[in-house]
């Protein structure tokens, strides 16, 4: 059984602060970390491994400073680990960020051939859940998104049985290998680096890809070339032209300021009580 | 959407659309269902469609696909009721459940038959899942999460703006040389559109073309949600909120009285969830829900823009925070500066007996 898992560096959105006078995003000082949704298929991956045996290669396109991300795949216990990078690629939208990603795996497909790729449900930074299916399209392998639970790998016959969240339920698929499947968040738990893997990790000879390594053919597909979408504008969301109107009593006192605020509520939507006596117990 | 966010200049210039692409009209919205039901979000998205067809002059469409029956036939005359000039029909047995391939076989032969300048698909699991798929197919772009969908009218093109770096800057994207130009929008998000049961409109059938032994994926089983005790934030009337400002998880119960009083949902921020105070289902946000109640009441929460996004389109924000220069004082209707520890449970108390006076008053 051979897995790639993609995976991608992207900064920790929670710690971006914007300036506030220039409105631009203030890089400084904010960590790098591995896209939290990858963790969960790089650790379905590593299980898949652990019971049927086989080898994870992660595959991660990126600037040169996303081999952190991708030796800290090395330490949780991946097997080899490839970094695509190349000024070429800057400007990739998700659509020329599959057709790389897609090259490259084709390019490890010529040492062993790969049975599953696994991609995150989505990234932090860009949100679009939309790399993993351009890739499944471009290899034409099965897609499998969402997915909470993997039942059966038969490696023998090539088929893979999973649970896949839907809207108002859950499917039960049954497909071929290989496929491309996508984990969603919650599924397990990543496990904790041991200490042999992790001194592998500092160790370990990186695999450092070019765009000739990863095997573009066609450069038009890459890059802003091969991008279709265009940001034609970034900007700070405008403030509201009116602020809150703030509930001030004499005394302060919580109880008055509350009694004021649902007095001021409930003669500005009059319908807020009705909809409050046909939900509340 | 672009993996960078620096703007590149040539957006503003005018520019002429191959003649190729020129023939692409029309604006579509995917209609989704599941089980019987149509997606609430693709009538939200319907009546977005609405605006950008009046805009360019042309067609609002509805594309269903569905297995033969009365079901796919009804949505099809539900989505003229919202707002659909047409509807593009396929149904065939293999549609009968949602599933990768036929459904991007589908979607891709009807744009490239009948040529859509615009489609619009449900940010959903479903809808992600498939929008990927035919976007690549297609070779075109495709703008997730939206949260503004405009036309600018120097090229016609699609102006789609989402939140970027998770949620602290906006960015437009737009699709020049590329048609159909795609976008997903989440659900709640948009407002839902008057159904207007007058309306009616021509069904356009499309056969798929694909038989159940092509297809290699097989459905073996579908495990509806037990939805009793699930959070149903999306379309809650009420959301009762907390932040950090909670400080700790046991203070985080004087959100659930308060809650209950109003037969209200429990909503979070995101430290919250990561905290583990509540589950996942309840993060309201950039990366959790977006909701537009009646009423929203966040305690304790600064109002953060990855927490503003999700939340800012409620009917009536009523905020209470200890820090007077909370942004959330920004955009709230109603503000009480104080200890939302002391106020909460004042508040609890203040509902109770309202609703009390009230139910005896009839």
């Amino acid at each position: 059984m051979h897995i790639v898992v993609c995976i991608k560096q992207v900064p920790d959105s929670a710690q971006i602060r914007v300036h506030p006078v220039t409105n631009t995003i203030m890089r400084q000082g904010v960590p790098a970390i591995v896209n939290p949704y990858d963790l969960y298929s790089l650790e379905e991956a590593l299980r898949l491994k652990d019971r049927y045996g086989g080898r994870v290669t992660v595959l991660s396109m990126g600037p040169p400073q996303a081999e952190t991300a991708l030796r800290k795949a090395i330490s949780f216990g991946a097997d080899e680990a490839i970094l695509v990078t190349d000024r070429a690629f800057a400007g990739s939208d998700t659509l020329a960020t599959s057709y790389a990603l897609a090259s490259a795996i084709r390019q490890i497909e010529k040492d062993i051939p790969v049975d599953l790729v696994f991609a995150g449900k989505q990234t932090i930074d860009g949100d679009t859940a939309q790399v993993g299916p351009g890739i499944a399209k471009r290899l034409d392998m099965r897609l499998l998104t969402y997915i909470s639970k993997i039942r059966e790998l038969d490696a023998l016959h090539g088929t893979i049985t999973v649970e896949r969240r839907a809207e108002g339920g859950v499917q039960v698929l049954k497909t071929k290998l290989p496929c491309l499947v996508t984990v969603l968040e919650g599924t397990n738990e990543m496990r904790f680096a041991t200490m042999n893997n992790m001194f592998r990790a500092a160790r370990y000879p990186l695999k450092v890809w070019n765009k000739e390594s990863a095997g573009i053919e066609d450069l038009t597909k890459i890059g802003l070339k091969g991008s279709p979408t265009i940001v034609s504008k970034v900007f700070a969301p405008s403030p509201k032209a009116v602020k809150a109107e703030i509930i001030d009593t004499e005394s302060n006192q919580p109880k008055d300021l509350v009694v004021t605020l649902l007095a001021k509520l409930f003669t500005k939507k009059p319908d807020l009580a009705h909809d409050i006596a046909k939900n509340a117990p | 959407m672009s993996e960078t966010t620096e703007p590149r200049k040539p957006a503003r210039k005018k520019v002429e659309l191959d003649p190729k692409l020129a023939r692409y009209k029309g604006v579509w919205v995917f209609v989704e269902h599941e089980r019987g039901q149509v997606h609430p979000v693709s009538w939200e998205l319907m009546g977005e469609g609405r605006k950008l067809a009046d805009k360019l002059g042309v067609e609002l469409a509805g594309v269903v696909m569905g297995a033969p029956g009365e079901d796919t036939r009804t949505f099809c005359h539900q989505a003229m009721h919202h707002g659909a000039d047409l509807c593009y029909l396929i149904a065939d047995e293999v549609l009968r459940d949602y599933r990768n391939e036929p459904f991007t076989k589908g979607m891709t032969d009807l744009v490239n038959t009948w040529q859509p300048e615009i489609l619009l698909i449900g940010a959903t699991t479903l809808g992600r899942d498939l929008a990927g798929s035919v976007a690549t197919t297609l070779k075109t772009g495709l703008t997730a999460d939206c949260t503004e969908l405009a036309i600018d009218m120097e090229n016609r093109s699609l102006a789609a703006t989402r939140p970027t770096f998770g949620g602290s800057l906006l960015c437009t994207i737009v699709t020049l040389n590329y048609r159909p130009q795609m976008a997903t929008v989440r659900p709640r998000v948009m407002a839902m559109p008057k159904r207007d049961e007058s309306r009616t409109g021509r069904i356009v059938e499309h056969p798929l073309g694909m038989i159940e032994t092509a297809i290699i994926t097989k459905v073996l089983e579908y495990i509806p949600d037990n939805l009793q005790g699930k959070p149903q934030l999306a379309f809650a009337d009420i959301i009762v909120s907390g932040g950090r400002g909670m400080k700790k998880q046991e203070n985080f119960q004087r959100i659930w009285d308060l809650a209950k009083v109003l037969g209200a949902e429990v909503g979070a921020t995101r430290p919250i969830v990561q905290a583990g105070w509540v589950e996942a289902d309840r993060q309201v946000g950039q990366s959790g829900k977006t909701v537009r109640p009646k009423l929203y009441i966040a305690a304790g929460i600064s109002g953060a823009i990855q927490h503003r996004v999700g939340m800012e389109d409620s009917d009536v924000i009523i905020a209470i925070n200890s820090d007077p220069n909370a942004p959330i004082f920004d955009f709230a209707t109603y503000g009480i500066v104080g200890n939302a520890m002391v106020i909460v449970p004042a508040l609890t108390d203040a509902f109770r007996q309202h609703l009390s006076t009230s139910r005896m008053a009839g």
